[in-house]
């Protein structure tokens, strides 16, 4: 059990430079989550973390040891690999005890580690076989055994879920979170799916470009994105963006484009007035415009044509288009409406967002 | 297409096939047929009424027995036995580790000095043996089992490097990763987990290494003139070719003792040399 402390972190190769400045104070038992498109720096963050990969610039704390110099093996940290890294020329059990005998662990306590891991993931009936004989998920599983048994301080996870089915993989998700509740043990989770990163962590760093986008917990991302990258990785189908006009309409600022026009809410109208006649990126996400009803006040609502329907059974995806601006929205599966047709749509308006064109912040 | 036709199998498969089979195992049957063949039958006219060339009716243990008691045979295949083995586990040490950083370690020019590495295999020994020959007897090897064990490797680590060179990158390297991360050294990493794995690259090196060194002719001819000194390839033909007399039957049954060690090896590991020339390990 540690807390993990990222300091002005900087790791370039020969012309890239892959993790740029990364401050981030994992507390204690936190379950943190790194995101990001492939190529943004997350996993040479974890590796420089597990001393895989040399720190260029900063320091890195585990507990109240600075660890920059010292080698993976030094650091009491266990991790899980992408596709698994088990041992192929040992049984189960080796691999699991591998960790333990290199630490010369008296023999019985290995095997009593091992055994509680071993029950602890259900695979007890595979200790004696090779890794080619197991199925990728019970790969998975002895994978997560061999870290367990260790008792690190840290675990570090690298994809560890990609390689599975889709079904299986959200099982191994709840399993690893349900984990987590009973081992309290600090985790660092590296992934590019963002609904893992959502569901897994206790906060999710997003990433891009070598660059820790937004720090926090998984709703406050979703709902107070930091910036445009934020907003549109997180969420899925991802947030609609459209580029509008602020105008001051005799008292109530609008944001417009050509065949829309949407009131600001008065809680942003005082910060948009700033940027009257000028340009700014709408956000809004697909599931907060809806097919109007009479209730929704007219300054939220606008006129679409239905360019695709995706029914999905649960809900209806509508591709759609408000003059030149093309929207997804997600509506109840009982709206019946046909590519082409009319309908007519509103947005919550508490929910909108907007983004500075030029930096992309969130206004 | 599931149904083939039939002639079609038989033209592109079996008899391109048989002759192949055929071609290639003939010359041993000829070394074969030639080695228990009586002398009379060997040097009867080719027209002689009865001359049966490709099989014999009296088969005779006689050339073998003359070879093993009349000849060096018998040191011929212990030196030649000693020196591929030494140079072979010479050679095979120094290709793992030397593989092994090519593959894994990251330092400057480490892709060009592997391609170098492979490129000093191709200098052909018929001209290295010349620089060779001077060196051997600067140190005064000459004649001595040593003169082919420090000059084999030459050509061998190369030829292992590159063989294992390519069969570790074959090899996750979250393998190391990970047990560098439970606790191992790198070199614990490389000697528990990589190596283990690695068996069955590192037999066909050996067993390539091995054959190479078994086979080789012109550094042993050069570096080695006593006839109890001599390996089996340069003995049989030096010592059994006196002149321009050929004692063919002698001949043929050193050619025959000399395969079948190499052959023996070769059955024992066949499985591991392929999936070692294939390379490829899954978890």
């Amino acid at each position: 059990m540690a807390q993990v402390m990222l300091k002005d972190l900087n790791k370039k190769y020969d012309e890239v430079h892959a993790v740029k400045d990364v401050n981030l104070h994992i507390r204690d038992k936190e379950f943190v989550v790194l995101v990001g498109p492939s190529g943004c720096g997350k996993s040479t963050t974890l590796r420089m973390v597990a001393g895989l990969e040399e720190i260029t610039g900063g320091e890195i704390h585990i507990g109240d040891r600075m660890v920059n110099d010292l080698p993976p093996k030094d650091r009491d940290i266990a991790m899980v690999f992408q596709n698994y890294a088990l041992y192929p020329h040992m049984t189960v059990y080796d691999n699991m005890a591998f960790g333990l005998k290199m630490r010369k662990f008296p023999k019985n306590e290995i095997e009593q580690r091992v055994r509680d891991a071993a029950q602890l993931l259900g695979i007890q009936e595979l200790l004696k076989r090779k890794p080619r004989q197991l199925s990728g998920g019970q790969r998975q599983r002895v994978a997560v055994g061999r870290a367990i048994v260790r008792h690190p301080q840290v675990f570090l996870f690298d994809e560890p879920l990609s390689n599975l089915d889709a079904k299986l993989r959200v099982q191994m998700r709840v399993e690893l979170k349900r984990l987590h509740d009973r081992l309290e043990t600090t985790a660092i989770y590296v992934t590019h799916d963002q609904v893992e990163a959502m569901t897994l962590g206790d906060r999710v760093v997003v990433m891009k470009d070598g660059w820790i986008q937004q720090v926090g917990e998984p709703m406050e991302l979703y709902s107070r994105p930091a910036n445009k990258f934020v907003a549109g990785f997180i969420g899925s189908p991802a947030m609609n963006f459209v580029d509008v006009t602020i105008n001051d309409a005799g008292g109530s600022i609008t944001a417009e484009t050509q065949g829309l026009r949407l009131t600001v809410p008065p809680a942003k109208a005082a910060t948009l007035r700033a940027y009257k006649g000028q340009g700014v990126t709408l956000g809004v996400r697909p599931e907060d415009v809806h097919v109007a009803t009479a209730a929704d006040p007219a300054p939220y609502s606008f006129d679409t044509t239905v360019d695709v329907v995706e029914p999905l059974g649960s809900e209806i995806l509508l591709d759609v288009r408000a003059g030149s601006a093309t929207l997804v929205a997600r509506v109840e599966p009982t709206v019946r409406v046909k590519v082409h047709e009319s309908v007519r749509l509103a947005v919550n308006a508490d929910r909108l967002h907007f983004f500075d064109v030029k930096n992309e912040h969130a206004i | 297409m599931i149904i083939e036709r039939r002639w079609k199998k038989w033209v592109y498969f079996y008899i391109p096939m048989t002759v192949f089979v055929i071609g290639t195992l003939f010359p041993f049957y000829w070394m074969f047929i030639t080695a228990i063949r009586p002398d009379a039958e060997l040097y009867r006219s080719w027209r002689a009424a009865n001359n049966a060339p490709f099989w014999t009716f009296h088969p005779t243990l006689e050339h073998v027995r003359d070879l093993l008691e009349k000849t060096s045979f018998p040191y011929w295949i212990w030196n030649t036995f000693f020196i591929a083995v030494v140079s072979t586990m010479v050679s095979l040490f120094c290709g793992l580790l030397a593989g092994y950083a090519l593959a894994r370690l990251k330092f400057p020019m480490a892709g060009t000095l592997g391609t170098s590495i492979f490129v000093t295999y191709l200098v052909p020994p018929t001209l290295l043996f010349i620089p060779l020959a001077d060196i051997i007897r600067s140190f005064q090897l000459g004649d001595t089992p040593w003169a082919l064990i420090l000059t084999y490797p030459t050509f061998l680590i190369p030829f292992c490097t590159w063989l294992l060179l390519g069969y570790f990158k074959t090899i996750a390297k979250e393998l190391e990763e990970c047990a560098r991360i439970d606790g191992a050294t790198r070199f614990g990493a490389m000697i528990r987990i990589i190596f283990p794995i690695a068996v069955p690259g590192i037999l066909s090196a050996g067993i390539f290494a091995f054959t190479l060194s078994w086979n080789e002719f012109i550094y042993a001819l050069v570096f080695l003139s006593s006839p109890e000194k001599k390996t089996v390839p340069v003995g049989v033909v030096s010592e059994l070719i006196r002149g321009d007399i050929y004692f063919w039957g002698q001949l043929m049954a050193g050619a025959l003792l000399g395969s079948v060690p190499v052959a023996l090896v070769y059955s024992f590991f066949v499985e591991y040399s392929v999936t070692g020339l294939t390379g490829s390990v899954k978890g």
